[in-house]
């Protein structure tokens, strides 16, 4: 991986997995490198952005990419004019997002930079929960907005109200107008997203390097643990669980919600009895909208929520019915958690000369105020918001199907954005000229060349970088959201020629733990961890909450310590790696590790999985159809 | 009161008692554990000090001192006190006080005579900047109440060495300032010992407290004859982040002469996590009496049973650390957005973990 410079491959030296040649052409030409950008790309640090994206994504998946950064950009640059960053710059390589921090050198623009910051970002500290206030009806609006777009079918006719009204235009106008409008939606909830997470980092980082310098010696988590919310809405899909298994404690259903039925099969089952009813009711009361919550980060197209896929969450109930019913408590005793975090402050701040203690209160203050938006804006964006979106864009792709255009809906996902544009013009002018789609036949054939490319894209990881690593890593983003630090840097480039036993990541959470590892690509085969088993997985989401009941550890790929992952792994007391960049790669299923929560280091023990075969039902996850 | 064991309240008085019993008084009455003991009181000091006109012959002797005396004369007048002092034995009732005190002592740790060991607890009203400290003898494993009252008694002559003479001429005292009281507490049979400093000596941090230990007593640490086991906690949560093991060739089990420690313990950690963490919590207790970082000396005692053979032997402030001023990260006259410009255009959160420093 490494030559005599330390560095990792240029984008022009990456293998393209068998199968996935002509990749390129799938993606909006910005996104893919080329000779024309070659010699920016080569001087710049690449990491994969897999926390995001742990598959190689779908064309039309790749709008993610551009919001995202679109939004990092815009307020780290334009907006609130970050002194010594601008935005992440964004490549797609064999199918994966890469991601680069710009920085700004220049003495003389970063003071320039930093008046802008302060006095725009001093704006926003001062009026935080207002400003906040504003930011969540802004989403709700969006979401709501989202939700109201339709793409009505193409007809023998336009409908009688085209005339009786007398409109003047057509109907299929709106296929056109509600297609740029779900795009344009999604991009300015990508805006929404970055407009308070850059400043509560910052409010966040200042209080983490008080701490630093006053602690020299202080871990990351004893930081977190004083600033953390208790009672936030991330626990709220997963506390709806635990409730969910109580009330069928209560109600004597432990049998029947712990016997593993179908979710088609319980509800037959519950709708017999009195009891059954009650508890259907109250299940059913909850889904909207604490159900409508990806199992992973909502980046793909083909992910399932909680709703559309109920067997995740009635999985989960399962397992806290089970513990209920053997006797455990499962509540999440906030009210000892919440007491912790103040004694842990208390005996902090005990330790400061008064003049220190001063500035403790007043950063941990801000901290405090803004860590909120950190814990809860996933909620909104990519759960919520990303919930419509995709809902939408099925629709869409439904639609087409009945336009004749495309044979099966997922194809549409094979196209991106651009292209799937062209498509609804040609779609559109057609049926309204009276010709059959002009370009049925181009584009079914693209599709059907583009499947078995995406397929290999995905059947292999991503490297974790590209390119010349910096000497430090400074970007706020890449450390503290995804746990890209100096260190982990240098052990992606010596692991190529160090200890193939030992993957080294970033400590999530205390405690060491030895076990089999269990190798999970998606949520989809989360049903396949057994009770004991150490968790593995290109990122952990939150909604994988009940999984951590069974899992006696948890291994990542990608995050920092202040990864949505890291932090109920805390919670919940589970060790925790993560930011290993190769886990899911370099583990097999079955295999023996010893996890080390305090050092992040995993230790193979066993090179080879034990021949227990219901071990290794899957270790890929990616079906090769896909 | 002629004496008065730790556990007396009466005991945590420094007048009554000096400074180094009323520390071992008060960490018994907090429930900090030290090794079992009491003290002779400075009352008893000046009732020998009564007996057949030693005042008197005292004060002449030092009167022909005159003003700055040399070292010689200092010697003199030692030799002088010290032959008369030598000659008179301590009073009836103060001898007879020590014995019940030692027996109950000897009693309670249920052997016959109990090996003690006897040190001065000094003090000089009025002079808290003089600390004696190095002053006096401290002499371990004595035995035997005849041993113990002879002891004693060398304990009163020691204060008229002429060491201790010129180190009062230098102080500006004069010896009556100066009130002899003794301690009398059993030795420790230390299975291990060491010291703990609640800070990281190394970075100063206060969140931590750090331990180094070797087997036998405490000498060998202090002296630097051994590589100790070393231990680091996080104060707050007690969790021990850092275990050292040290190379700890040889250890002192008496006192006197140090002994090889055989292969087999040389390289293996001297204290359990339990242990560690119990002696980092009084440690922490400690701290908070005492409002200040502090550098503690302590044993496992192997005399004693499990769960109560921790023992703390010496506690004093911390003073490297503590004498420095500390800064907060920010400039406390700069505004929070200045504070929070620095901190996002700095190089933020690589700061070490616990296993790469200390």
């Amino acid at each position: 991986m490494t030559n005599e410079v330390n560095r990792f491959p240029f984008f022009h030296e990456a293998e393209v997995p068998a199968g996935g040649e002509g990749w390129e052409s799938m993606y909006p030409y910005y996104l893919v490198p080329g000779a024309e950008t070659r010699e920016h790309e080569d001087k710049q640090f690449w990491f994969a952005d897999t926390m995001h994206w742990s598959r190689g994504c779908h064309p039309f998946d790749s709008i993610g990419a551009e919001a995202v950064y679109l939004g990092v950009g815009t307020f780290s640059t334009r907006i609130f004019a970050l002194p010594v960053s601008l935005g992440l710059d964004v490549r797609v390589v064999n199918g994966y997002v890469y991601i680069s921090p710009l920085a700004v050198t220049d003495p003389a623009r970063i003071a320039e930079r930093a008046e802008v910051f302060q006095k725009r970002a001093g704006y926003y500290y001062q009026n935080w929960d207002e400003l906040y206030g504003k930011w969540k009806t802004k989403m709700e609006g969006a979401i709501e907005s989202l939700r109201t777009i339709t793409f009505p079918a193409l007809t023998e006719y336009d409908p009688d109200e085209v005339v009786l009204e007398a409109r003047g235009r057509s109907d299929a106008m709106a296929v056109i107008e509600n297609y740029h409008r779900m795009t344009d939606e999604f991009f300015a909830i990508w805006q929404y997203h970055f407009e308070f997470l850059n400043l509560g980092y910052g409010g966040y980082i200042t209080f983490f390097q008080f701490c630093k310098q006053a602690f020299p010696l202080i871990s990351e988590q004893s930081i977190s643990r004083m600033v953390a919310g208790v009672d936030v809405l991330a626990f709220r899909p997963d506390d709806e669980l635990r409730k969910l298994a109580a009330r069928a404690n209560e109600l004597g259903l432990v049998p029947e919600v712990t016997a593993g039925h179908s979710s088609d099969e319980l509800r037959e089952l519950l709708e017999q009895s009195e009891n059954g009813r009650t508890w259907l009711a109250e299940f059913n009361a909850v889904r909207t909208p604490w159900f409508d919550y990806f199992t992973e980060y909502g980046f793909t197209h083909d992910q399932e929520t909680w709703n559309s896929d109920l067997s995740v969450p009635l999985q989960g109930i399962a397992r806290y019915a089970a513990k209920i019913a053997n006797g455990e408590d499962i509540a999440r005793p906030i009210k000892r958690l919440r007491e912790e975090r103040d004694e842990i402050v208390t005996e902090y701040r005990a330790l400061l000369t008064p003049v220190e203690a001063t500035q403790f209160d007043e950063l941990l203050g801000l901290a405090r105020k803004v860590f909120p938006y950190i814990e809860e804006h996933n909620i909104y964006v990519e759960h919520w918001a990303h919930n419509v979106f995709w809902e939408k864009s099925r629709e869409l792709s439904r639609f087409l199907v009945a336009a004749g255009f495309l044979a099966q809906a997922d194809d549409m996902f094979y196209l991106n954005r651009f292209e799937l544009d062209t498509v609804l013009a040609d779609v559109v002018q057609s049926w309204a000229i009276g010709v059959e789609p002009r370009g049925k036949a181009r584009w079914g054939a693209e599709i059907e060349r583009r499947k078995p490319i995406v397929a290999a894209l995905q059947a292999v990881t991503a490297p974790p970088a590209y390119g010349i690593p910096p000497e430090q890593v400074t970007d706020p983003f890449a450390v503290m959201n995804y746990g890209v630090t100096t260190e982990r840097v240098a052990d992606w480039l010596g692991s190529a020629d160090g200890d193939e036993n030992v993957l080294s990541g970033i400590p999530g959470s205390l405690g060491i733990v030895e076990g089999k590892v269990r190798v999970l690509r998606s949520e989809k085969d989360l049903a396949q961890l057994q009770p004991g088993e150490i968790l593995v997985a290109p990122i952990t989401a939150p909604s994988w909450a009940a999984a951590f009941a069974v899992a006696t550890g948890v291994i990542t790929d990608i995050g920092g310590m202040m990864c949505h992952a890291a932090i109920v792994c805390r919670e919940y007391g589970i060790p925790a790696v993560v930011g290993t960049g190769f886990a899911t790669a370099r583990l097999k299923t079955g295999q023996r590790v010893r996890l080390d929560g305090k050092t992040g280091k995993v230790l193979v023990l066993d090179a080879e999985p034990a021949g227990d075969p219901a071990a290794i039902t899957d270790d890929s996850g990616i079906p090769a159809t896909r | 009161m002629l004496t008065l064991e730790f556990n007396d309240p009466q005991c945590s008085d420094t007048s009554l008692v000096g400074g180094k019993a009323a520390s071992l008084a008060q960490m018994t009455a907090q429930g900090l554990p030290v090794a079992p003991g009491f003290a002779v009181t400075a009352d008893s000091y000046h009732r020998y000090l009564a007996e057949d006109g030693l005042q008197q012959h005292i004060d002449k002797v030092l009167g022909d001192l005159g003003t700055n005396p040399s070292q010689v004369q200092f010697d003199e007048a030692e030799r002088l006190i010290g032959e008369r002092l030598m000659e008179v034995p301590l009073p009836q009732d103060v001898a007879l006080a020590i014995e019940e005190a030692y027996t109950k002592l000897s009693n309670d740790c249920q052997v016959a005579d109990v090996a003690v060991a006897v040190r001065s607890s000094a003090t000089a009203e009025d002079s808290v900047d003089a600390s004696f400290a190095g002053e006096f003898e401290t002499w371990v494993d004595i035995v035997g109440i005849e041993d113990v009252i002879a002891h004693v008694h060398k304990c009163y002559v020691s204060v008229f060495t002429g060491r201790v003479l010129s180190y009062l001429a230098e102080k500006k005292m004069h010896p009556q300032q100066l009130e002899m009281a003794v301690v009398i507490q059993k030795t420790v049979r230390a299975r291990a010992a060491g010291v703990m400093f609640t800070l990281s000596p190394t970075s100063g941090d206060r969140s931590r407290i750090v331990l180094e230990a070797s087997w036998g007593l405490g000498l060998s640490v202090v002296g630097g004859e051994v590589t100790p086991d070393r231990f680091m906690l996080e104060k707050i949560t007690l969790e021990v982040v850092l275990r050292e093991t040290g190379h700890k060739h040889i250890e002192y089990r008496r006192g006197d002469a140090p002994q090889p420690v055989p292969a087999d313990r040389q390289d293996v950690l001297c204290l359990s996590d339990e242990e560690v963490v119990e002696l980092a919590r009084f440690g922490k207790r400690l701290e908070q009496i005492h409002g200040s970082a502090q550098d503690i000396e302590f044993a496992v005692d192997e005399e004693l049973p499990e769960g109560k053979n921790l023992v703390l032997l010496q506690c004093r402030p911390e003073t490297v650390w503590s004498n420095i001023e500390r800064k907060p990260a920010f400039d406390t006259g700069a505004s929070m957005m200045s504070w929070i410009t620095s901190s996002i255009s700095g190089g933020t959160g690589t700061a070490p973990t616990d296993t790469h420093s200390h």
